[in-house]
């Protein structure tokens, strides 16, 4: 079989929970978020880009690295289950944004040993995007509705069935447990027609990455940061809904009589991210802030790592309260040009 | 006045501010890069002030942009806005001097996720006025829905659509709803301790600490917030329940008798987090006990702030029935 029926996928969940933790689209209100799920019916896959994105799977909100024990001793705990892990209904920005994840905390030098467990017990089951929101800019940032990169299995809509790719041997490995096989047709295919009648709303919104990279990188001592930033906030949307930003904080903590180390999310948007033990603050107004976010994003990961920090998802155009659109900036900084 | 009337009295406003030299910039609104949006904004020449829009999408409260600001600024505010200018001049936050308050009534902002709801599946292009109607474009139709329907939950409950002050008032009074007898509060209140730990530890269950609930709000401007201190450190970083629920009730005392209602806090809210109900109930006890509603009155004192020998003291004698 190389297409699932819509209306069987709730019983595949049902067969991958019999071994797995399945991590799915679960809805609460207005609100979807990826969730390890009890039974497949509770998966929620017409819904468009989640609320948050699914990076959690990877990197949780709070995790404990170390719990005291008696005396001087310290004892690791990891809290991620040994059971194998799939996260399904990701978007394929979604899965793009792990494999920047994967060259910062798995590959090199810093291996990150609790995202590497994680990492290894993970596959990711993504569906490709027929109907692309007006926020999405995948495409732009080296991405697309149908792109492969990250995922181990995407699926594409096509007639009320889901066509199987099979992109890696650890999806190949999940598609033969549930009985399912390659369609051996690019991804997309299905849905190129429709896409040419509609147009593509995933489609590059004047944002080319080399030169909006030139361009930033000659612009940071600018004023024009205090312009763009001035109505921002500071509040941590825009990180924390984003499937690509990942830096943390590490915090002692006491729980039940005994300490514990825990890491939790932290944001370049928060005054106290960079601020010191003596009270100096290298980042000490929002507009160094904001710069910090985009100059991390659109040049500092492209020279660290080799791509972007950002995907496209759209989820911080979305949610961010006072409507600074990450899009209207770049485009600003892309028109510069070079310098 | 129809909004598009209001808009053009904002735009001549804030111009003549501009060219008069009487503030540096005016913050209001512009047009959103989104349907359904209106995004804060700040002109400082008078040929810029074209951009500024007036329409059912100005939900953000500007006073917001007021505290700590090196211009001179000019505002563009609601009544609910108005209610926070008057407790930040009360809290010395905002030199009354310092601000022109260009006031707006206001008939209420409509809520794009009704506006979603009313308009069902697929893409909302544009939502237009007409008189009291929303006519909202979308799957190809329109779809008209009365501005009532779709106000944001604190719009819905408002009791003060008129500017409380204003430097220059733009447009004709609105009339004002009627009382609100804070009946959520009730009817929340009246179910009993194990339903409302389930309801609150639910809604709380989403919060993932990015703190825009405090960033949006005109009256949290604290140098440093309690959450943030780490000698000692108040609150735990997590997001366990009992972390993010210290967070939020923490939040809501020290808003109490200061929180204008405008809502800020929930429109901001990524999670769609019940935040109103914990600070309406604020609002109502501040009500009951001390007679006060925050920024309805420039004169009256602050109720936290000011002791009368009147004032309820049942809390220390009787604690819980207060």
């Amino acid at each position: 079989m190389n297409a699932i029926p819509g209306r069987q996928v709730p019983r595949l969940l049902d067969a991958l929970l019999g071994g797995h933790v399945v991590f799915a689209p679960v809805r609460h209100g207005r609100i979807v978020a990826f969730e390890p799920i009890a039974s497949g019916s509770d998966a929620v896959l017409g819904c468009s880009n989640s609320t948050v994105s699914p990076r959690h799977v990877l990197l949780p909100r709070m995790e404990t690295l170390l719990t005291s024990c008696s005396g001087d001793a310290y004892a690791r705990e990891c809290t991620c289950p040994d059971s194998p892990v799939v996260l399904f209904g990701s978007r394929p920005c979604d899965a793009r944004a792990l494999t920047l994840l994967d060259r910062i905390l798995s590959g090199g030098a810093n291996r990150d040993v609790y995202y590497q467990r994680r990492r290894d017990l993970l596959t990711i089951v993504s569906i490709g995007c027929a109907r692309p929101l007006e926020t999405c800019f995948c495409t732009a940032m080296g991405g697309g509705p149908f792109s492969t990169d990250g995922s181990d299995i995407l699926l594409e809509e096509c007639e009320g069935s889901f066509l199987v790719h099979v992109v890696t041997e650890r999806g190949r490995a999940l598609a033969s447990k549930l009985g399912v096989c390659d369609a051996g047709r690019r991804p997309g295919g299905a849905t190129a027609a429709a896409e040419e009648e509609t147009g593509h709303p995933a489609a590059p919104t004047g944002i080319d990455p080399g030169m909006l990279k030139g361009s930033l990188d000659a612009s940071f001592d600018d004023p024009v940061w205090r312009a763009i930033s001035e109505r921002c906030i500071g509040c941590g949307i825009c990180s924390y809904v984003c499937p690509s930003c990942h830096c943390f904080d590490i915090v002692d903590e006491e729980a039940g009589g005994s300490a514990c180390r825990k890491r939790v999310w932290d944001s370049c948007q928060f005054a106290s991210f960079t601020e010191q033990a003596s009270g100096f603050n290298p980042r000490p107004t929002g507009a160094s802030r904001y710069r910090q976010r985009i100059m991390h994003k659109f040049s500092y990961c492209i020279d660290d790592y080799g791509m972007a920090g950002c995907v496209g998802c759209g989820r911080c155009v979305t949610e961010c309260p006072v409507n600074l659109d990450i899009r209207e900036v770049l485009k600003a900084f892309a028109a510069r040009g070079a310098l | 006045m129809s909004n598009a009337d209001m808009q053009t009295g904002i735009r001549e406003e804030a111009a003549r501010l501009l060219a008069e030299g009487r503030v540096d910039a005016v913050v209001g609104f512009e047009e959103g890069s989104l349907p359904m949006r209106a995004a804060p904004c700040f002109v400082s020449d008078p040929d810029g002030a074209d951009r500024l829009v007036w329409n059912a999408f100005c939900s953000n409260n500007l006073s917001r942009y007021l505290r700590g600001s090196d211009r001179r600024l000019g505002v563009v505010a609601k009544g609910c806005d108005t209610r926070s200018i008057v407790e930040l001049i009360k809290e010395r936050q905002v030199a009354r001097d310092s601000v022109v308050v260009i006031g707006v009534p206001c008939r209420g902002m409509a809520d794009p996720r009704l506006l979603s709801d009313k308009a069902g599946p697929g893409r909302i292009t544009s939502v237009e006025e007409a008189g009291d109607d929303l006519v909202i474009s979308a799957n190809g139709g329109t779809i008209t829905v009365r501005l009532d329907e779709v106000l944001h939950r604190s719009c819905a409950v408002c009791v003060r659509r008129n500017p409380v002050l204003s430097d220059v008032l733009v447009g004709e009074g609105v009339p004002e709803r009627p009382g609100d007898s804070f009946g959520d509060v009730a009817e929340l209140s009246s179910r009993d301790a194990g339903d409302r730990w389930e309801h609150f530890s639910d809604e709380m269950s989403r919060c993932i600490r990015c703190y825009a609930c405090r960033s949006a709000c005109p009256m949290c401007y604290c140098t440093r917030c309690f959450v943030d201190d780490t000698g000692p450190r108040w609150v735990g970083r997590g997001t366990g329940v009992g972390d993010v629920l210290s967070f939020h009730l923490m939040r809501v005392m020290h808003l109490a008798g200061r929180c204008v209602e405008c809502g800020a806090c929930e429109r901001a809210c990524p999670m769609d987090i019940d935040l109103a109900a914990l600070n309406r109930k604020s609002c109502a006890d501040v009500e009951r006990l001390f007679g006060y509603r925050a920024g309805l009155s420039p004169d009256a004192p602050a109720p936290l702030s000011a002791f009368d020998p009147g004032d309820p003291q049942d809390f220390m004698l009787e604690p819980g029935q207060g």
